[in-house]
């Protein structure tokens, strides 16, 4: 697997992409939110639907895809991945969990939740376990203070956690086969 | 009891979607706007509200409108901030989760009065829920005509999108919003010129942050001078404060502007006192980019006066010994906080979201959180805390968008207020070595006198 944090001069040897049939109407959807000459703003809205689409990770290939679709420059797409933290540019577990750590939910205990999922999952922050159930991110605020301490696994919120809310959560997870998308509706 | 104007229904289950909105009230103000008044009166109704933005910088909406350039035949837009990120901050999440149907109305008006056709709502990625529940609303007002071509026969167009972005603080700066609205990194721009002159795609564009574009409800509804009468001098209306941190009733609060902070604090009504019935120590009063008040400035400024929830008590005394309103991100550490590790926590966010343009906030917000760890981890000399002054003095003011004063600023505070905290860690590194120093013993911090 090529780095997508270093500079890629071909695509050959990589892990073909072909988008699915639901995901590129979705892209084309996307698309027409925006004057056809600025079709580029539809960028980062359409690698959230990629990410879904390729397993919750964005390879090379699959950027790639994206530049064609939107007639733009590789590393117009490569540059944009690699700023903000939502993308990810390796292969995650099927349940990330984004643990928030800043101030307000630190002041609650996030310290002690971050420490308490590395033990049980016997991973550090920014890992997956060797099953690709889980990944674990500590992430910074999420705007849910009021709930904290908090984590987010695809488009839910879990607030005002405890050590045992969060076992109960790791558990209730393992018995989900699909994975965690937060995209989905 | 304070009055409610944005949250008045929101306990109501059926506000959530059309038809219970519509029976709570819901869009009277777009067929007062669109059938009974012209842009321009709007407009003027916004600027007799005295409304200020709600994001955090506090600019009047009214004035920022008024900026907006009209050259012929170019398209305008409103640009919705809704990538709310500031630690502290999760009122606009609230709003558009429980009430998606206030902002969508607050748009309509706000697009007349500017005469634009076209409305990006901003959201910032881990709200993806949220856009589903916006465009769920959006797709309602349009089946009913409350969007879309010809509005309820009033001869105006509009189309509101949501844009989700991908996790980056800095897109809440709304040049680096309009950056990541064209599909590239978050970069803030140079101003001038100003989004109102070129904005999104180079073209006339207000941002406006979401609670900001719901106030506009209440104000066309009962008219700019009714709002106008809450409040206290230049900051009039109500407010959405998010209470956090250690606090007994954390959440989001609607408050008429001018009401104590004491009361704020202390009443059941809000926050229910500090958590643990421990003593207070200090709070972040605006989000976190906005100056730390110890408890002794808190309650009362430093001429004694009472301190109030307003723009201009909170930050009375400069950042000698005030702080700002900001976002309304409130957040209170009582004695078991540690002041150096929570401004550790904060410098290393601010080094994590830096875009890295300008050259003081990419290595400075690095080097504080450098010194900061090594300070909370007793590996630290007292020099540290002066070689931390330095780089905090040498960031502000010297860098293209506020971010770097944004970074700087709780580090001089935290400084300016509890240096006898940074000295201590200095001097008992294997006191601090566990992280749980203060929790088990707080420190013994000694009130300053401030007045004079």
């Amino acid at each position: 697997m090529q780095d997508p944090t270093k500079p890629v001069t071909t695509t050959e040897g990589v892990t073909p992409f072909v988008l699915s049939e639901k995901a590129l109407a979705e892209c084309r959807m996307i698309m027409e939110r925006y004057p056809a000459e600025f079709s580029k703003s539809a960028l980062i809205p359409i690698l959230h639907v990629v990410q879904t689409d390729n397993d919750g990770w964005l390879s090379v290939a699959a950027l790639n895809a994206v530049a064609e679709l939107l007639k733009i420059q590789y590393i117009e797409v490569y540059e944009v991945v690699t700023f903000y933290s939502m993308f990810h540019l390796h292969p995650v577990g099927k349940h990330v969990l984004d643990v928030c750590r800043t101030v307000p939910c630190m002041l609650r205990g996030s310290d002690d939740i971050v420490a308490h999922v590395e033990k049980r999952l016997g991973i550090k922050a920014g890992q997956t376990t060797a099953d690709g159930q889980f990944t674990l991110r500590t992430v910074e605020c999420l705007g849910s203070c009021g709930g904290a301490p908090m984590l987010q696994c695809g488009a839910n919120y879990h607030e005002h956690l405890t050590i045992e809310k969060v076992d109960e959560l790791i558990e209730k997870f393992r018995t989900v086969p699909e994975r965690s998308n937060y995209t989905d509706q | 009891m304070s009055r409610k104007l944005l949250l008045e229904h929101i306990d109501k289950p059926e506000i959530r979607g059309l038809e219970g909105y519509r029976a709570n009230g819901g869009y009277r103000s777009v067929e007062k706007s669109l059938k009974t008044m012209t842009p321009d009166e709007v407009l003027e109704e916004v600027k007799k509200s005295g409304l200020r933005g709600r994001g955090g910088a506090g600019f009047p909406a009214g004035m920022k409108w008024s900026f907006l350039a009209k050259p012929e035949g170019v398209p305008r837009y409103l640009v919705v901030n809704a990538d709310e990120s500031e630690p502290g901050t999760f009122k606009d999440r609230y709003l558009m989760e429980k009430i998606p149907h206030l902002l969508i109305e607050g748009i309509i008006s706000s697009c007349f009065a500017m005469g634009a056709n076209t409305s990006y709502i901003y959201i910032r990625g881990e709200y993806f829920y949220i856009a589903r529940i916006l465009e769920q609303a959006i797709a309602e007002a349009h089946a009913a005509g409350w969007l879309g071509k010809n509005i309820q026969g009033s001869g105006f167009d509009l189309d509101v999108f949501v844009h989700v972005g991908a996790g980056a603080y800095i897109c809440g700066e709304e040049t680096a919003l309009l950056e990541s609205l064209e599909g590239k990194r978050g970069n803030p721009r140079i101003k001038p010129p100003f989004p109102a002159v070129k904005g999104l795609w180079g073209r006339p564009t207000v941002v406006n942050n979401v609670e900001t574009i719901c106030a506009v409800v209440p104000i066309v509804n009962d008219g700019g001078e009714e709002y106008a009468k809450i409040g206290i001098g230049r900051s009039t209306g109500t407010k959405l404060i998010s209470a956090g941190g250690h606090v007994n009733k954390p959440g989001v609060y609607e408050i008429e502007l001018g009401i104590p902070v004491e009361e704020f604090l202390m009443s059941d009504e809000y926050c229910g006192g500090v958590s643990g019935g421990r003593p207070l120590k200090a709070c972040i009063p605006g989000g976190s980019s906005v100056p730390i008040l110890p408890a002794e400035l808190l309650f009362r400024t430093a001429k004694f006066e009472t301190r109030l929830m307003t723009y201009e008590s909170l930050s009375d005394g400069g950042f000698q010994t005030g702080s700002m309103l900001g976002s309304g991100g409130f957040y209170v550490f009582n004695d078991t906080a540690c002041i150096v590790r929570s401004t550790w926590n904060h410098s290393r966010f601010y080094h994590h979201e830096s875009c890295g343009q300008c050259s003081p906030c990419r290595e400075g917000t690095g080097w504080m959180e450098k010194i900061l760890y090594r300070l909370e981890h007793g590996l630290a000399r007292t020099d540290d805390i002066d070689l931390l002054w330095d780089v905090q003095r040498r960031i502000e003011g010297n860098t293209i968008c506020p971010f770097g004063d944004a970074a700087a600023w709780p580090v001089a505070a935290a400084i300016r207020h509890f240096r006898d905290e940074f000295e201590y860690h200095a001097t008992h590194p294997t006191k601090v070595k566990d992280p749980k120093h203060f929790e088990k013993e707080p420190f013994p911090r000694v009130e300053r006198s401030y007045a004079g």
